[in-house]
């Protein structure tokens, strides 16, 4: 696609590049901690959130050899974008580096993986885009790697799992906030965790189909977190982006937060308006996956019920298996909520991408 | 959801002409403890004076996150001749049942019942004394309330005791609507420790009802404890989902095809989002579930209710029409939630215009057809 043509490209803001290994950050890892991989036999990081062979972690007809894709920019490109005719892709490596349960440890690895991602992605394909990921294990350390990485303006979001050991609106994360916001950079929430806390609110589930369907439930409670914390009052520009993590649970849930808010808002006077508002306002949810009723006409009903186009933000997901073919959109959105979805939303959702395409000529 | 306290002094209007209704959701209250002394042996009687009833929560007493309301009820719920709200039949029968038109009602104890409490002994007696309370001093004394056996849970065995025990006593069943559970489990309840129980209520023909709350021990977030009532009380639509899904994927349904669940007081408009969500995931992860025959959808559609109370109130109202079409107008179940804060009042609970049938459906029909 040529710049200048009258339909701007898509931004995919959920593309997933996969580490081929632990070896691939030896090179980013400092001496102490290279010889620890060596010496205690260090094997990987890979989160059970993503169980490597299963179904949806790797769409079928994207799978290499090895059982693996969207090791490289150039797999992404032709599988993850190109078919898509996507203009920029927004990365958030996955990679369990914010589990291990030593603040150092995760501080070290995932400079290191940040690191990969400018080397091995960024520098090497123009239309990429990434999400800082932080160490969440230490609040200090995490700002401090906004710090370090916060003048590449090709970092657009600070990414976080959807479950930690405390909910993200608690008042020990918010310097990571205000770094965040300082530097134009957006919230990333993703589906995950660090397993500090079982996945279920009623323990350890049995079945992984269990875990992922439940990844929903966790996103709901982390916007309550976020809104009933204050941290939308606090940070009056900061945007938070939710990856991955459906968006048909949001109607009814904000149904459910505002009529307790209505009852109960005495206890936090500081949101001080109705918290659908500040969503629509301030919350960004990726398109895929689409947890859509079968009929096309109750879709359109439930976008109804969103009471606003500019909440989705277009991801493919890639290259988790969320669709089959190219069908990542729904066909029965209009061209006009198409375009707000791929276009007008990511950006947006993202300022630092508004930012980037200005200063291009 | 009444917030601000109404003006409730005068006698109640005459309700001749208006709809008969089942209440699916009252709670009725202990006027203290020691109104079980009847049904308690000295032994537990002792461990109370002396140890208390405790929770897998911080406080010694009251909820771990203080409620909105006292004892999160009504202000002018409190009866006239002393006792918290919800513990004097007469004002109860005064203030809700006769002029709401309260055709059934459906007792579920929780303050305090036994269920959840740390001492796995101390739960089976507290509980099996509940039931005998709300026989003796509840359903005895006014036809149109039904009991809920209230099991100790997390005690597999002597749940199936328990309900064994009031289900197979020709005197003692027809008292009883259902078997009632905490949604707050300490395992995911569609783990197998707990099937025994769903398999002793469905042989004696008893829905099996997961009430919002509980004290499992776990954060109410997969992310960790939140700070304040609003987020535990919105959180319970999500450990509800959470429970059901496990209802699902573990196979209760697939194994017990007869069991009934009624999700109660945990909202249902996430209900039509988590299907959609479940078959979807389902379809992709199916290699791990090869006990499941119908997609996720459909055993809900075919096993579970979901009681109406707190009611959802989306801007515009009409919202609220879809899903609960999305859910089926036969799964709903009326509640009010009484003498609670959060209230729903059955003259402005479903400001809808919806077709006398599904008027018939929602306040009544639909709860005969679960409590038969």
């Amino acid at each position: 696609m040529l710049a200048g043509m009258s339909l701007p490209l898509p931004i995919d803001c959920d593309v997933h590049p996969v580490l081929p290994g632990l070896p691939a950050l030896m090179p980013y890892l400092d001496d102490m901690w290279r010889e620890q991989v060596v010496r205690r036999g260090i094997d990987e990081l890979y989160s059970i959130s993503y169980p490597s062979n299963a179904p949806i972690t790797t769409r079928a007809d994207w799978k290499g050899a090895d059982g693996r894709t969207a090791t490289t920019p150039e797999l992404l490109a032709a599988q993850g974008m190109d078919p898509f005719g996507t203009g920029t892709a927004i990365l958030h490596c996955l990679y369990g580096v914010q589990l291990p349960f030593s603040e150092d440890m995760g501080a070290v690895f995932t400079r290191a993986l940040n690191d990969w991602i400018v080397a091995e992605w960024l520098d090497r394909d123009p239309r990429l885009r990434a999400s800082i990921v932080v160490p969440v294990q230490s609040v200090a350390l995490a700002v401090a790697e906004i710090e370090r990485l916060a003048s590449d303006k090709r970092f657009v979001s600070v990414l976080l799992l959807v479950m930690g050991e405390i909910p993200l609106g608690r008042r020990q994360h918010w310097p990571i906030y205000e770094a965040a916001e300082r530097h134009g950079l957006s919230l990333a929430i993703h589906a995950g965790s660090s397993y500090r806390n079982p996945p279920s609110p009623l323990g350890w589930t049995s079945y992984y189909t269990e875990e992922y369907v439940n990844q929903a439930n966790a996103f709901q409670s982390q916007l309550t977190s976020l809104i009933c914390e204050g941290v939308f009052s606090k940070f009056s520009t900061l945007k938070v982006v939710l990856l991955e993590s459906g968006f048909t649970w949001l109607p009814g849930y904000l149904w459910r937060l505002e009529k307790f808010w209505k009852g109960v808002r005495m206890e936090v006077p500081w949101v001080d308006r109705p918290p659908g508002e500040i969503v629509r306002d301030r919350v960004r949810l990726s398109l895929q996956p689409i947890d859509a009723p079968p009929d096309a006409d109750d879709m359109l009903r439930l976008m109804d019920h969103m009471k606003s186009d500019e909440l989705l933000v277009f991801s493919t997901d890639y290259p988790h298996w969320q669709f089959d073919g190219q069908d990542a959109l729904p066909t029965c959105f209009s061209p006009e909520l198409v375009r707000k979805i791929t276009v007008d939303n990511p950006l947006n959702a993202f300022p630092r991408l508004k930012e980037l395409r200005e200063s291009v000529p | 959801m009444n917030v601000d306290v109404l003006n409730r002094s005068e006698a109640p209007a005459s309700s001749s002409t208006r709809l008969m209704i089942a209440d699916c959701d009252i709670h009725p209250r202990l006027k203290s403890v020691h109104e079980l002394d009847p049904w308690l042996s000295a032994r537990w009687k002792e461990h109370l004076s002396t140890f208390g009833l405790t929770h897998r929560q911080p406080y010694e007493r009251g909820p771990a996150y203080p409620k909105a309301q006292p004892m999160a009820s009504r202000r002018d719920a409190w009866p006239p001749g002393g006792g918290g709200p919800g513990s004097d039949l007469g004002f109860m029968a005064f203030q809700h049942l006769d002029p709401n038109n309260v055709a059934l009602g459906i007792l579920n104890p929780l303050t305090p019942s036994g269920q959840g409490a740390i001492h796995p002994d101390l739960s089976g007696a507290l509980t099996h004394a509940v039931n005998h309370w709300q026989v003796e001093c509840w359903t005895s004394q006014d036809r149109r309330l039904k009991a809920s056996i209230v099991v100790p849970y997390e005690d597999t065995a002597a749940s199936v005791r328990e309900i064994e025990y009031w289900a197979g006593n020709p005197d003692f069943a027809p008292h009883f609507a259902q078997v009632l559970m905490l949604s707050r489990t300490g395992e995911p309840p569609g783990q197998r420790r707990y099937w025994p129980i769903y398999e002793a209520a469905a042989a004696a023909g008893l829905p099996v009802a997961f009430h919002a709350f509980g004290h499992g021990g776990h954060p109410v977030t997969g992310g960790g404890w939140p700070s304040y009532y609003i987020e535990d009380m919105v959180g319970h639509a999500q450990s509800s989902q959470a429970g059901l899904v496990s209802l699902v994927i573990e196979g209760v349904l697939e194994r017990i095809p007869d069991l009934k669940v009624v999700m109660v007081e945990a909202g249902f408009a996430w209900a039509p989002s988590l299907t959609w969500r479940l078959d979807r995931q389902w379809r992709k992860l199916k290699l791990e579930t090869p006990h499941l025959t119908m997609s996720p959808s459909e055993y809900v559609r075919r096993n579970v209710w979901f009681t109406s109370q707190p009611m959802e109130e989306p801007e515009p109202r009409e919202h609220v029409r879809d899903a609960i079409g999305w859910i089926g107008w036969d799964r709903l179940l009326f509640a009010t939630d009484y003498p609670h804060w959060d209230f729903d009042d059955p003259s402005h609970a479903l400001p809808l215009r919806i077709s006398e049938d599904q008027r018939q459906d929602f306040f009544m029909n639909n709860a005969r057809k679960v409590y038969g």
